[in-house]
C-alpha cells in the first residue's frame, strides 16, 4: 500500500546513524555508524545483547530519545520523510500514523486510566479525524483482528484487567490502528510466557503479511528472530557487524560474534558438555576499544583487528560481515580454522597486540 | 584507561580456579539413597483483602499441595509459566515465607520440628540465588563484605570470614584483588551474579536453589554462568534446584524435571524422558512452544491458545482443562492424581489419560504416545 509504484526505492534508508548520550560525567557512544536500507513489506530483525545499541537505533528512527541528552547525527529517511529535518509537530503527526511502535512492557506503555477501546480510538481520531463512534468501531474491528476473545467486553476493559498476552495484543491493535507503513517492535514478546509468545509471534507475522507493513523487530532472542525475520542485522557495541537474510545469518554466520552467539545459546543436544561461551563481557561504551570492538573477546583476533574499524564486506550476495577475516572464517566455522582453541582468548592481551 | 585495562577486568572471569573434587561428603548422614530434601503437601495460599473491613475476599492458590523430593547430587529443574508458583515454592523451601501446611525433611531431619533442624541449621545447608542480581546485594557493602556477612553471622571471626570471601571470589572467576573492594554498582550483571553465587556458597551449603538465576543475563554471559554453576556443583558436591522458564537451559542442566501449572505439579521425571516423551498435554505444549534457531523450521500454528488462567479462581478438577485439547467431563469433575514415587527413574504425570481407571475416553492410551507411534509408522 505504501510502495505507490516506486518499488525500487526502499521504504527506510539509514546512513551513518550515530547516537551519543552526553552527560556531565561521560559521553556514551551508543550507536556508532549504522547504515541499512529496508524494502516495503520487509521484516528486519535487529539482534544483539543489552547495550549493543539496537533499541537506541530503532528509537532514533522516530526521534524518541531525550532531546537534550541524545546527540543524533546521520541521515534517516522513512517513506517521504527526512526524519532529521522534521519539526516536533510534524513528528507527532507521523508517530502512530506512518510509524508506530510496540514496546516490551505493555503495562507501562498503555495508559492505566483509560480503557483499551478509548486508547485505540484516540489514535484513530487524532490521525484520521473521524468521529468517536467510527473510531470505536475501528477499535472493535482491530481487537477482533488481533484475536482478543470477546472483544466487545475487552473494549471496555482497563489494561490491568487483561492478562499479559491480551495486553500485548491490545498494544498491537493500537499500533496498527492507522495502518502504519513501518512498525517498530522493541522486544514485544520478551515479557511473555513461552506458550503465549509463540501465539503473539504468529499473530504479528499474519498481520504484517496482510497489512503489508514493514517491521523493524528488535530482540535478543535468536529463536524469535528465526521465527519472524526476513533480514537480520546483528549489532555489537553500536555497530552492525553482520547483515543478511535470516537464513544466511543464522545458518551460515560469518562474523565471529554471530558464530559465538549461536554457539553459546543453549539448545538441546549439549548436555554434560561445557557451553562454548564467549569470554568476557561487552565493551564499555564510554571507552570503546580501538578498531573492531569485538576483537578483545574474539578467538580469531589478530593484530590488524585493532588497527581500524573493519569495513562491512560482502561475503555472499546480500550478506555482509564487518570482519577482516570474514573470508577465512567461513571455512573455519565448518572445518576448524587454524586458531589456538586451547588458549583462553583473554589470557594474554599483550600477545594479541604484538 | 585503555581498553586493555578493561580486558584485564574481564580476563579472570574466563577461568575460575577450581581444585579437585573432594571424595565423599562427611556431612552426608542418611547415605546416598536418602533424598536431600523431601517436601510433602507444601501449600501456600495468599489472601486477597478487600471490602469495607479489609477482610480476605479471595485466595491465590500459589502453591497447592505440592510433594516431591530432591535427590542427593542431582539437579532438579522446575519449569512453568509466570504465576505457576515456582518462585513461591522456592521461597517456601527456603522458609523465606511461612507455609500454610506441609512438611520439609532435609537429609532425614524435619525442619522446624523439635529434635529436627532449626532454621539456622537449614540456612547453613540450603542457600538461594535470586534472579535480580543487583537488588539482592547490599548496595552499601563492598562485595567481599557481602560474601563474608553470612559466615560472620554464623560466628566466624572477621579476618577468617574475609579470607573465605576472597577465596570464593576466586572460585567464581573474579580476581579478589580487583573485585573484592568494589560495590555492586561497579560490576556488570554477570559479575554481580557470580558474586551472588559466591555469597550463597559462603556457608558451605549442601544445596542451592537457583531461582531464575541466569534469566536476566545476556546469552553469552548466561553461558559463562551456566558453565560456572556446573563446575561449582562438581567441586562442592552440591545439589541444585534450578528454577527457570527457559526449557533449553533446564534441559541442559537438569537431571530431573518438575513441571508446574497453576500451583500444582503436572509432571515430573528424568529429563530425557520428559523431553522425548512428555505425558501431560501441558508439558507437550510447553515443549512445542520452544523456538528453533532455524528460519526454515518455523512454528506455523500455536500449540495451545489462550493465556494461563488466573490462580485466584483456578478451574475445578484438572487445572489445565480450560486449555487442554483432550478435556472431557471427568477432567472438570475430579482432579487427576500425580501418584507416589521414590526413585530417580519414576516418570509421573497428573493427567486422567494416564490413569486407566479414570473414566476418560482416552484413559490408558494417551494420544501423546499414540501420535508419536503414528508419526513413526507414517515415516516408515
Amino acid at each position: 500500500m505504501s510502495a505507490n509504484g516506486e518499488a525500487a526505492r526502499p521504504l527506510v534508508e539509514v546512513e551513518d546513524l550515530r547516537v551519543k548520550f552526553v552527560s556531565r560525567e561521560a559521553t556514551v557512544q551508543a550507536v556508532n555508524g549504522v547504515s541499512f536500507a529496508m524494502k516495503s513489506g520487509e521484516v528486519l530483525c535487529i539482534i544483539g545483547e543489552s547495550g549493543s545499541g539496537k533499541s537506541v537505533s530503532m528509537r532514533a528512527l522516530i526521534r524518541l530519545l531525550p532531546r537534550r541528552r541524545a546527540v543524533i547525527s546521520g541521515r534517516m529517511r522513512v517513506g517521504e520523510h527526512d526524519i532529521m529535518a522534521l519539526t516536533e509537530r510534524q513528528l507527532t503527526d507521523i508517530r502512530g500514523s506512518q510509524i508506530a511502535m510496540i514496546f516490551q512492557e505493555p503495562m507501562t506503555a498503555l495508559d492505566p486510566v483509560y480503557t483499551i477501546g478509548e486508547q485505540i480510538a484516540e489514535t484513530v481520531m487524532r490521525h484520521e479525524g473521524c468521529s468517536r463512534q467510527a473510531a470505536l468501531e475501528r477499535a472493535l474491528y482491530l481487537l477482533q483482528r488481533v484475536k482478543v476473545p470477546s472483544p466487545e467486553r475487552r473494549l471496555k476493559a482497563y489494561p490491568h484487567e487483561l492478562s499479559g498476552g491480551l495486553r500485548q495484543r491490545a498494544m498491537i491493535a493500537v499500533a496498527l490502528s492507522c495502518r502504519p507503513a513501518l512498525l517498530l517492535a522493541d522486544e514485544p514478546t520478551t515479557a511473555l510466557d513461552a506458550t503465549v509468545q509463540i501465539q503473539v509471534l504468529i499473530l504479528l507475522r499474519e498481520l504484517q503479511k496482510e497489512f503489508g507493513t514493514s517491521v523493524i523487530f528488535v530482540t535478543h532472542d535468536l529463536g524469535v528472530a528465526a521465527q519472524v525475520a526476513d533480514t537480520i542485522a546483528v549489532m555489537y557495541a553500536g555497530r552492525i557487524v553482520e547483515y543478511g537474510s535470516a537464513r544466511d545469518v543464522l545458518l551460515a554466520p560469518r562474523h565471529p560474534y554471530t558464530i559465538g552467539m549461536l554457539a553459546s545459546t543453549v539448545h538441546g543436544e549439549m548436555r554434560d558438555k561445557d557451553i562454548e561461551a564467549i569470554p568476557g563481557s561487552p565493551p564499555d561504551l564510554r571507552r570503546l576499544p580501538p578498531g573492531c570492538s569485538f576483537a578483545p573477546r574474539c578467538r580469531y583476533a589478530v593484530a590488524a583487528c585493532t588497527a581500524g574499524v573493519p569495513e562491512s564486506v560482502a561475503v555472499a550476495p546480500g550478506h555482509f560481515a564487518a570482519c577482516i577475516r570474514a573470508g577465512e572464517i567461513v571455512a573455519g566455522a565448518a572445518a576448524g580454522l587454524p586458531h589456538d582453541a586451547a588458549r583462553p582468548p583473554l589470557d594474554r592481551p599483550q600477545a594479541m597486540l604484538a | 584507561m585503555s581498553h586493555w585495562d578493561l580486558m584485564a577486568e574481564h580476563a579472570p572471569a574466563a577461568r575460575p580456579k577450581l581444585g579437585t573434587v573432594p571424595p565423599g561428603d562427611p556431612r552426608d548422614r542418611g547415605g546416598k539413597a536418602q533424598p536431600m530434601l523431601i517436601a510433602t503437601g507444601v501449600t501456600k495460599h495468599f489472601d486477597i483483602l478487600g471490602g469495607v473491613l479489609n477482610r480476605p475476599v479471595a485466595k491465590v492458590r500459589a502453591v497447592d499441595d505440592v510433594s516431591f523430593c530432591v535427590l542427593k547430587g542431582e539437579t532438579l529443574g522446575i519449569v512453568g509459566e509466570s504465576g505457576c508458583g515456582k518462585s513461591t515454592l522456592a521461597r517456601l523451601l527456603m522458609h523465606l515465607l511461612p507455609m500454610d501446611s506441609g512438611e520439609l525433611i532435609f537429609d532425614g531431619d524435619g525442619v522446624g520440628e523439635s529434635g529436627g533442624l532449626s532454621l539456622r541449621d537449614l540456612r547453613r545447608n540450603l542457600q538461594m540465588v535470586f534472579q535480580d542480581s543487583y537488588s539482592s546485594l547490599n548496595p552499601r557493602l563492598p562485595v567481599q563484605d557481602s560474601i563474608a556477612y553470612g559466615p560472620r553471622v554464623h560466628g566466624m571471626p572477621r579476618a577468617e570470614a574475609r579470607a573465605v570471601a576472597r577465596e570464593l571470589l576466586d572460585k567464581v572467576g573474579l580476581d579478589p584483588d580487583l573485585f573484592g573492594a568494589r560495590y555492586p554498582h561497579e560490576l556488570s550483571g554477570g559479575q554481580k551474579q557470580r558474586v551472588n553465587v559466591a555469597r550463597a556458597l559462603a556457608l558451605h551449603p549442601r544445596m542451592l536453589i537457583l531461582d531464575e538465576a541466569v534469566s536476566a543475563l545476556d546469552k553469552s554471559v548466561e553461558a559463562q554462568v551456566l558453565n560456572l554453576l556446573r563446575q561449582l556443583k562438581r567441586h562442592f558436591n552440591l545439589t541444585y534446584v534450578f528454577i527457570s522458564h527457559d526449557l533449553n537451559v533446564v534441559q541442559y542442566i537438569s537431571d530431573r524435571v518438575l513441571v508446574m501449572y497453576l500451583g500444582q505439579i503436572v509432571e515430573i521425571g528424568p529429563v530425557e524422558e520428559i523431553y522425548r516423551g512428555p505425558r501431560h498435554p501441558y508439558t507437550r505444549a510447553l515443549l512445542d512452544s520452544r523456538l528453533t534457531m532455524d528460519p526454515n523450521d518455523r512454528v506455523e500454528e500455536a500449540p495451545i491458545t489462550g493465556d494461563p488462567p488466573n490462580p485466584i479462581n483456578p478451574p475445578s478438577g484438572c487445572r489445565f482443562r480450560t486449555r487442554c485439547p483432550f478435556a472431557e467431563e471427568v477432567c472438570a469433575a475430579k482432579a487427576p492424581a500425580l501418584g507416589a514415587w521414590a526413585d530417580r527413574d519414576s516418570h509421573l504425570a497428573a493427567c486422567h489419560m494416564e490413569d486407566a481407571a479414570s473414566g476418560h475416553s482416552r484413559a490408558g492410551r494417551s494420544p501423546l504416545a499414540c501420535e508419536a507411534a503414528g508419526a513413526t509408522m507414517g515415516a516408515a
